[in-house]
């Protein structure tokens, strides 16, 4: 397995974007401090480096980048026009990325919502997820009053880190939380709660939107910003209270810990479901739901974790489990609140394994991959930032009876720098020999790819 | 009208005849699903045409998967308004989101909560004019969770269906129900989803493309038809098999590849 360090002993290193992101962001940069003089060529090629640098990852982007510009240097004519050329392609690129993801139009009439909490259609209310993809994937996020279930991979902690999220977002937002789990100690577990990344880290994605503000050379391209941005700074300021990105590797601060009411369950001690769905119900009833369209003051977050595993007293108790569910999903039904429920399939018997998945109103499933499997690294692109799988079973149908149909359900989970969890659709990598156009071409065999990052 | 008889789902289930009766009064509906492919649509669709302004029909909604809100909202959409149907006393909804019948353990009697349904069932029907009795329908959304609610014991769950099934042939009741079926393929002897099955005269599966999923395409309905064989009827097929796209407003039925 993939070994998956949670902890914060990584080595420090700088943010990144999601990598397409940021080959089109360096090529703008580039195209921007490049303008006109040459004189500032030579800084520029020093930003690229110094980015490649740091960037180890896309570093075979800006190497590429580095090559293309030495060639280059002779003609700075050709040069430039190269460049916008590269440019304008980026931003048909970016426009094409920004049109394919999935973004819900927004009621004009709507309540008047806690921060953190955003309006989707059909009169549901979400709430983020913690994790900026997942909640694009979803079309906004959870949906209140909504049971999300996750399948664990048996032998890998991977749902731990949608749960980390989940939880850490709702603190951020100051909402309450519920957390049970079959350790002894779960009060420990927010010790490892991530925190959302400073202001200093995100540093890089400011400067890229002043920079764009500011842009002066190829103004005759400023008309693929102006469809491009409101919608692109918009997320981004939408984001910023919404969802947060979060540092896997900085644990939160516990001024969020103490000034939150946190209720933390150890699945353990409670032999009887009961118990636990009287506390679900009495936490729940901080929350309830008027359908008359008021203003919803705060949201609750329920978080369980690995609920049918053998340490519990119930585990062998199937019918009450799954009736604790049914319970748990009439209660959330009337409040305004989001479970987030993680089971390990494998512990179930299949029928019973499916019943649960029919429970769910959102159904989700994580799974690792193995840490050397050639055949697998040949097929992705990117498998060595993978950490894992994520699969997309089912979408909450919340007061709708049309599903939402997903260009692709499977996703790579991947640790970007090491500290923000990214999800991205599945690639396949160029196979070996062929000549560039493949990059192409490889978009349209995996039929996933469109939403998929550009690689150059 | 014309528009609405187009529907391949109403063909299959004989639904199109321009008759002033309810084309399936004292007929029992199966309806099943799987994780993948929901059904659910299925009874929204029945449910606006029995409540359709030119029939009669009366709906018994027993819901214990979703609260009324979500029906409300879906079915609006449709252009029903079940709430003006349920002051109209022609939408009966049974909110049994949260019935749990008593533990097997405590043994006084496990079934005491589907029997006091059935019972508020009995009643309702006989509590409705003489006119309307001729024509309710029953749906219950669905099969899999009254197990849940019944604690595992489908034995149960058998006999309380048994006792609506009779209801299909006192007052020519409608019986639609919704289950999975996927939970039962693991099973050796899936006793109670084959029950259902043959309690059933007409059976409509639900279930994901073989050639994975897509946006066009949600899916495909088989509709078995068991019991068109009186009369004239004889000529239509028994099993159709069609393809379907779910919409907020409707659903488009099509056969495999007749789409442009």
């Amino acid at each position: 397995m993939k070994k998956l360090e949670l902890g914060f002993q990584w080595a420090s290193s700088k943010p990144k974007l999601l990598l397409h992101r940021s080959s089109i962001t360096t090529l703008r940069r580039y195209q921007l401090t490049a303008h006109g003089n040459c004189g500032k060529r030579k800084s520029a090629e020093n930003w690229v480096r110094r980015s490649s640098r740091r960037n180890t990852n896309s570093s075979a982007n800006s190497t590429r980048l580095n090559s293309e510009l030495r060639s280059k240097q002779t003609c700075p004519k050709d040069y430039q026009t190269g460049v916008s050329l590269l440019f304008l392609l980026a931003a048909m690129a970016a426009t094409k990325t920004r049109g394919s993801s999935f973004s819900r139009a927004v009621s004009a009439a709507t309540p008047s919502l806690a921060p953190g909490l955003k309006c989707g259609p059909n009169g549901t209310v979400f709430l983020s997820s913690g994790i900026p993809d997942l909640d694009k994937i979803l079309g906004g996020g959870f949906t209140l009053g909504s049971l999300v279930m996750v399948m664990e991979d048996s032998e890998a902690p991977h749902h731990m880190l949608l749960l980390r999220n989940f939880m850490s977002q709702g603190l951020i937002h100051n909402q309450p939380l519920l957390y049970a789990s079959p350790s002894k100690d779960p009060k420990g577990f927010l010790g490892t709660l991530p925190s959302p990344a400073s202001s200093k880290d995100d540093k890089p994605r400011d400067r890229d939107t002043d920079q764009e503000k500011g842009l002066r050379i190829a103004w005759q391209y400023k008309k693929y910003f102006g469809e491009n941005n409101p919608n692109f700074t918009g997320h981004r300021d939408d984001k910023h209270e919404y969802c947060n990105d979060f540092d896997l590797r900085k644990p939160l601060e516990r001024q969020f810990l103490i000034r939150q009411h946190v209720d933390c369950v150890s699945l353990q001690d409670s032999m009887n479901l009961s118990v636990l769905l009287d506390h679900c119900g009495t936490f729940l009833s901080q929350f309830p739901r008027n359908d008359n369209n008021s203003s919803i003051t705060t949201a609750g977050r329920i978080a369980i974790q690995s609920f049918c595993a053998p340490d519990c007293g119930y585990s062998n108790m199937e019918w009450h489990m799954l009736s604790f569910i049914r319970s748990l999903k009439s209660v959330m039904r009337s409040s305004n609140a989001v479970a987030v429920l993680t089971f390990p399939p494998s512990l179930l018997s299949p029928s019973f394994c499916k019943r649960w998945q029919h429970m769910a109103d959102t159904l989700l499933s994580v799974k690792a991959i193995p840490d050397e499997d050639r055949e697998l690294a040949q097929l992705l692109t990117g498998y060595q930032d993978m950490v894992g799988l994520l699969n997309v079973h089912k979408i909450a149908r919340i007061n709708t009876q049309a599903p939402m149909i997903l260009e692709a359900t499977t996703f790579s989970i991947k640790l970007q720098k090491r500290r923000y969890l990214v999800l991205e659709c599945l690639n396949q990598a160029p196979i070996d020999g062929s000549s560039g156009a493949s990059y192409g071409t490889s978009g349209s065999c995996s039929a996933s790819s469109k939403t998929g990052r550009l690689d150059f | 009208m014309d528009q609405r008889s187009s529907n391949l789902l109403d063909e299959a289930l004989g639904l199109d005849c321009q008759t002033d009766r309810w084309a399936l009064a004292g007929r029992v509906v199966a309806i099943e699903d799987s994780v993948e492919t929901s059904g659910s649509f299925i009874l929204h669709q029945l449910v606006k045409r029995a409540l359709a302004p030119n029939s009669s029909t009366v709906v018994l909604f027993i819901a214990f998967a979703q609260p009324f809100s979500h029906y409300d909202r879906i079915l609006r959409k449709l252009g029903c308004n079940l709430a003006a149907q349920r002051v109209n006393n022609r939408f009966f909804f049974f909110d049994k989101l949260t019935l749990q019948c008593p533990d097997v353990d405590e043994r006084n009697s496990p079934v005491s909560g589907l029997v006091a349904l059935y019972g508020e069932i009995q009643e309702t029907i006989y509590g409705l004019p003489e006119v309307s009795r001729k024509n309710v329908t029953i749906i219950i959304d669905d099969l899999s969770i009254v197990e849940v609610a019944a604690n595992g014991s489908s034995d149960y769950v058998l006999d309380f269906l048994h006792y609506c099934h009779t209801l299909t042939s006192e007052f020519d009741c409608t019986l639609i129900t919704l289950n999975h079926e996927d939970i039962y393929s693991s099973t050796e002897k899936p006793a109670f989803l084959l029950q259902t099955e043959y309690l059933a005269d007409i059976l409509i599966k639900a279930e994901p493309l073989a050639t994975g999923l897509a946006t066009d395409v949600h899916g495909q309905l088989t509709v078995l038809n068991k019991g068109f064989n009186h009369g004239q009827m004889n000529s239509r097929n028994k099993i159709r098999n069609f393809h379907f796209r779910v919409k907020e407003n409707m659903v488009e039925y099509f056969y495999p590849g007749s789409r442009n």
